[in-house]
């Protein structure tokens, strides 16, 4: 039997197919401008690996969780990201996953979500806000994150992602170095993370999911700003679909 | 199953608008109020009709925000709005407008209210808590009172005033006994249909017959508790609601709760049942009486306002509650600053999960207040 999550996050799609007890495949995929035909491309695609979907447990996560048709049931990333991590690591851990558009602080407690907190309705601290940020630097997000290590502690103290623009722009007309602007933008993040995790019951331990996990400079960043190692998983990014895939197994 | 009288309670609004206009055409004075805090007995003693004025409502924001700014809290924002783009008919026709020092966006906002109609402000104190507060807040019902004596020409006596108060207190019973029906589980009515069937109080322009329906529900709704008709099945996590106050056009975390599969039993905010829970004492002299009513609502303008915390802790027993939700909107400093204390105690003290969603009035975060909503509903069934 295959048990199949999806999560359809604001950028990417993220896959998880479980054989049974064991995880067969991640795949990731651009969200693009359609969840319908994201969703569409997984069928084939898990089609043409020789998984028969309509016989397989699917349940779909993230915004464009109602955009799959094939998907038995619809659950919240939120429980996903839960279910997932302690798949991943198996221990009462505080979740931060930061997302496309919105960062999310999650509890976890004897291996359930007792707790979480979203980001109000705003891109400021997000990944979005980073992806914009790095267009504007002409770098990318590694890059950006990379820079940031060597540059001056400085702050961009703009709550929204539109006027944190103009700040980067005005900073870029002062002859501020790309670095410290960097820096500037990766603080602004790490500091709304830090303030959401102290509105929490935290964990000693702080676990990072979304697609951030594999940038090695942020997550020292983030480390320093909460002031404990801020730990990840090779497969964090997949956090959501691999929660997704063990909820599915549980469906019968 | 939804009780048929709930289609009755839903044509008040049509209803409600025709009366307030045939009421001031046949020269009835008309007293326009917002806050549970306006003692509308003190109207009724004066033969005047008291109505709650439209605040609930995105439609008149942008209007209201050429004169506002913009992060301001919705509530202010759309009752500014409703007042000076004429759309409230119960604002148009009211003849004088009570207003209270709740916090400091309204206070700042009936400054520039004032200047449209006639209206009284009342000084409410800081804190219940001081024995001054009390003298204090008498002297302010009886300025209240005198206001409407001189505006109306005519004087409020004790034995109106007595009336009006045990005519308010059986509104009160009627909807407290309302409200306590759904402390059964399941509970036979959506918490929708509750928050519907309390908020229309405050429109009704005929008292007598408003409290006429709220019987005839109540009456209903048991008759279907004992046929086992319920709104929810027992599974539904029960939730209670509290923070910010509700109406129709601002229900959208209410309604994203139970499209969730949560039954919200309890509606611990000012449209629901904050204002409900201590009666007038009738016994005592009426000014006093109505003070002390008054001066005891759990608001968040006061400090301390640890009454909210007994009140919510009383309910989420009475109502088995699984979970509490606190709803803010935004820029209301004193709700989103008390999130916090009321968060430590729900969860230290109750030990019961809970959620802090602040919004506002668009639709603009219908995915991540949706998101929210199922979330929180996912963690109290596991």
């Amino acid at each position: 039997m295959h048990y199949i999550g999806i999560d359809i996050g604001s950028t990417a799609a993220k896959v998880t197919v479980f054989d049974n007890e064991k995880i067969m495949d991640n795949f990731t995929l651009p969200t693009g401008w359609s969840s319908v035909e994201t969703s569409r491309i997984i069928k084939n695609r898990l089609e043409d690996s020789g998984i028969e979907v309509e016989k397989s447990k699917v349940v779909a996560t993230g915004y464009g969780r109602i955009s799959v048709p094939y998907a038995e049931k619809t659950i919240t990333e939120i429980s996903c990201h839960g279910e997932g991590v302690k798949y991943l690591l198996g221990e009462d851990v505080t979740i931060v996953d930061i997302g496309g558009q919105d960062t999310k602080i999650i509890t976890l407690e004897n291996g359930r979500v007792t707790d979480f907190i979203m980001n109000d309705k705003c891109a400021a601290g997000t990944g979005k806000f980073l992806e914009l940020m790095a267009n504007t630097l002409g770098v990318d997000i590694k890059e950006l994150t990379d820079m940031a290590l060597e540059g001056r502690d400085i702050s961009i103290t703009s709550m929204c992602t539109v006027f944190a623009e103009s700040e980067v722009i005005s900073l870029i007309g002062q002859g501020t170095d790309r670095s410290s602007i960097s820096r500037g933008i990766i603080n602004s993040i790490t500091g709304r993370v830090n303030s959401l995790l102290h509105k929490q019951v935290r964990k000693d331990k702080v676990f990072l999911t979304g697609g951030l996990c594999e940038m090695e400079s942020f997550i020292l960043l983030l480390s320093q700003k909460v002031g404990v190692k801020v730990e990840t998983h090779k497969l964090a990014r997949y956090a959501g679909s691999i929660g997704a895939a063990i909820l599915a197994g549980n469906l019968e | 199953m939804r009780p048929k009288v709930m289609e009755e309670v839903e044509s008040l609004r049509g209803i409600n608008s025709v009366k307030i206009k045939e009421a001031h055409e046949e020269g009835k004075k008309i007293v326009g109020m917002y806050c549970v805090f306006s003692p509308s007995e003190i109207a009724l003693a004066a033969d005047a009709i008291s109505v709650t004025l439209c605040g609930t409502s995105q439609d008149p924001i942008e209007e209201a925000e050429k004169t506002l700014p913009r992060n301001l809290c919705p509530l202010i924002k759309s009752s500014y709005g409703f007042a000076v783009t004429d759309k409230c008919p119960y604002f148009y026709f009211s003849d004088v407008l009570l207003a209270e020092t709740t916090c400091d966006g309204k206070k700042k906002m009936y400054e520039l209210m004032g200047e449209i109609k006639p209206m009284h402000i009342m000084n409410l104190p800081q804190t219940a808590n001081d024995e001054d507060s009390l003298e204090f807040w008498e002297k302010e019902m009886v300025k209240f009172k005198n206001f409407l004596e001189n505006q109306f020409s005519l004087e409020i006596t004790d034995e109106k005033l007595s009336d009006a108060i045990k005519l308010m207190n059986r509104e009160r019973k009627a909807l407290r006994e309302l409200h306590s029906l759904n402390s059964h589980k399941p509970a036979p009515l959506s918490g929708m249909d509750m928050m519907l069937a309390q908020w229309l109080k405050g429109f009704n322009v005929d008292k007598e017959a408003g409290i006429s329906i709220i019987e005839k529900l109540i009456q209903e709704t048991k008759d279907n508790v004992s046929k086992g008709l319920f709104a929810f099945d027992e599974s539904a996590p029960r939730i209670l609601l509290t923070g910010t106050p509700i109406g129709v056009g601002s229900e959208k975390v209410l309604r994203a709760l139970e499209e969730a599969g949560a039954s919200v039993v309890a509606l611990e905010n000012c449209t629901g049942y904050k204002g409900l829970d201590v009666l007038v004492d009738e016994s005592k002299d009426p000014i006093t009486a109505l003070a002390e009513k008054y001066l005891s609502t759990p608001c968040s303008c006061m400090t301390d306002n640890n009454g909210r915390l007994d009140l919510i802790g009383r309910l989420c027993e009475e109502y088995k509650v699984d979970g509490v939700v606190d709803l803010t909107w935004q820029a209301c400093h004193t709700y989103n600053i008390e999130s916090y204390t009321v968060k430590k105690y729900v969860q230290e003290q109750l030990k019961l999960p809970f959620m802090q969603v602040e919004t506002d009035y668009s639709d603009s975060d219908t995915g991540q207040v949706k998101v929210r909503a199922e979330a929180f509903v996912e963690t109290l069934k596991i």
